[in-house]
């Protein structure tokens, strides 16, 4: 623990020295880099199979098909049946579309919001309370309520997406562009900057980073959203969420587990790619992005 | 003589040797001498009191002609930035009366304020970006602008990678983009080491000399003050006034080894009594 401390604190130090003198340490750590992942999916797999095999009878007195071990879930779910992989692939496709569009949604609406708030003290004030709430009331009150007013319908599903993205998006673009320093706006009021370039020239570019930590924050949101959405929607077709419910409820542990799965990866594989393309777009200038 | 004061890097050289080698009316073939410059920033009985009550400034007056490099050095916090903030309009609701020749001003900050999302090249296009200069002329100034300061070869470079001497001639570099007529300087060298500081300090006077532009800077070092300017200006504690006057003798362009004269070390020893007295 004390060594990734050090570790940490060489990097930073090398990075402020220049990039020429960083690669010793980055050569340092980049083993680590790629010998900790495996490490701890390695850990993670062994405590599955512990608590599977062993655990669940032996310290919760549960019977041991509660939590079926990690290569049955995968052979039940994806290897065995046909039918149940593409009912799952179905079902993951379904929950992607319906968290990408929500996600898109709530990017286009928090934005606008943020650019809104930002733009007088006033409208910040009349409407971040709202957002908050929108925040703070679990979803769940509000799922039967869409459920009910616009049926139980993509449309309804995408509607949970974007509530429950939204705030993330609003609180760190509206951050991102309050946080343009007080001498670089002298700098467009010298030259008689208007508030459309001071906004596409100076704020929006200063808010660039933390936008996108806002976009990561909530693309995995959007995922919890299309899932949770799912598992109240009874009808229609099924996404990821229903089918963990369908097999919840037939006591198919192997499957249920393979559709959490599925759903974790979808939201992982969002992160990363948001990761990515922030890193693409502001890592060559901004230190923190840059560097994770 | 008359004729030499026609070329205008002779005209400075002559205009700070009025003081001691050369008569005035000799100088300028004109009995007042400097004083026939055209005026470039005017400031009469300006005083400003902010808001929550501070008295920043008190009946400030004092002139900056073409040419002139006028530096205002006094204690911390004593108002000295302030005047510039009026002066360029940054800061309103000054009282009194102050005058710009010409709105194309240069100002540099204590911060080189660059933004972090644009190269040295972006950085130094910004202000004709606002002012809608095309693109191609954009590229032209800024390429001009970066050769003068010295940062060739950096043009593609990003803020984050520049060390703060080299954000400071990006800094510098992109008012230079604009060829103001007035520049104004607020302690932009104050955070950077003796050694940095120094040399920008000579580059600045080179600058000086060969861009044709007046200066107004802020400082608190004394040394920097008397090695820049053609006149410092004394500043007292807030709220601010101008207290004492001193004329620099020593004729432009001026070389490190001024630092070293006995001339240089007396007046920055009158400066520095009178900074003392007005505290």
């Amino acid at each position: 623990m004390t060594a990734v401390i050090e570790d940490d604190a060489a990097v930073g130090a090398a990075v402020a020295l220049g990039p020429e003198r960083r690669n010793p340490s980055v050569r340092l750590s980049s083993w680590r880099e790629r010998l900790g992942p495996v490490v701890v999916f390695g850990l993670f797999i062994g405590l599955w199979y512990l608590v599977s095999a062993w655990a669940l009878e032996a310290v919760f007195n549960k019977p041991a098909f509660l939590v079926p071990p990690p290569h049955e879930v995968i052979t039940e779910s994806f290897l065995s049946s046909a039918k149940i992989r593409n009912e799952m692939l179905r079902g993951l496709w379904l929950s992607t579309q319906v968290a990408f569009l929500g996600l898109v949604i709530a990017m286009v609406l928090g934005m606008t919001v943020a650019v809104l708030m930002s733009r007088a003290r006033w409208i910040e004030r009349s409407l971040f309370p709202y957002a908050v709430a929108l925040q703070a009331v679990p979803i769940l009150a509000f799922v039967p309520l869409i459920g009910s007013l616009l049926g139980f319908s993509f449309t309804a599903r995408v509607l949970v997406c974007v509530i429950i993205s939204l705030f993330p998006i609003i609180a760190n673009t509206l951050f991102g562009l309050l946080s343009a320093e007080s001498g670089q706006h002298d700098l467009f009021s010298l030259h008689g900057a208007g508030r459309l370039k001071r906004l596409t020239k100076l704020q929006l570019p200063a808010a660039l980073p933390s936008i996108f930590t806002g976009f990561r924050i909530s693309a995995g949101l959007s995922v919890i959203g299309a899932v949770v959405g799912d598992f109240f929607f009874r009808q229609g077709e099924a996404g990821i969420g229903r089918l963990i419910d369908v097999y919840r409820s037939r006591a198919d542990n192997p499957q249920m587990f393979g559709a959490v799965i599925l759903a974790a990866v979808l939201g992982i594989v969002v992160f990363w790619i948001f990761g990515f393309i922030s890193r693409l777009a502001v890592g060559r200038w901004h230190e923190a992005t840059g560097q994770s | 003589m008359a004729d030499l004061a026609a070329s205008l890097d002779c005209d400075r050289i002559l205009v700070a040797m009025t003081d001691s080698i050369i008569p005035e009316s000799a100088a300028r073939g004109a009995p007042a001498g400097p004083a026939l410059d055209p005026v470039a920033l005017a400031f009469e009985h300006v005083s400003m009191v902010f808001p929550d009550g501070t008295h920043a400034l008190q009946d400030v007056s004092f002139q900056v002609r073409r040419g002139e490099f006028v530096t205002i050095v006094g204690p911390s916090g004593c108002g000295k930035s302030t005047v510039l903030r009026i002066a360029s309009g940054l800061l309103r609701g000054a009282t009194g009366t102050f005058q710009l020749a010409d709105d194309n001003i240069g100002y540099v900050f204590q911060d080189a304020t660059l933004l972090p999302w644009r190269t040295v090249e972006k950085n130094v296009e910004l202000f004709a970006e606002l002012h809608g200069v095309s693109k191609h002329e954009r590229r032209q100034r800024s390429q001009a602008a970066i050769e003068l300061v010295g940062l060739s070869g950096f043009e593609g470079s990003y803020p984050r990678r520049l060390s703060g001497g080299m954000r400071m001639r990006a800094s510098l570099a992109r008012s230079l983009a604009l060829d103001p007529k007035l520049f104004f300087f607020d302690e932009p060298f104050g955070a950077l080491d003796e050694i940095t500081r120094e040399n920008l300090n000579e580059e600045l006077l080179a600058l000086f000399v060969h861009q044709n532009f007046s200066a107004l800077f802020i400082t608190h070092s004394i040394a920097e003050a008397v090695y820049l300017s053609s006149r410092v200006l004394v500043m007292s504690s807030r709220p601010g006034r101008l207290v004492a006057e001193f004329a620099v003798p020593f004729p432009y362009p001026r070389t490190e080894d001024l630092r070293y004269h006995p001339a240089f070390a007396e007046l920055s020893g009158q400066v520095s009594q009178a900074l003392r007295e007005a505290h």
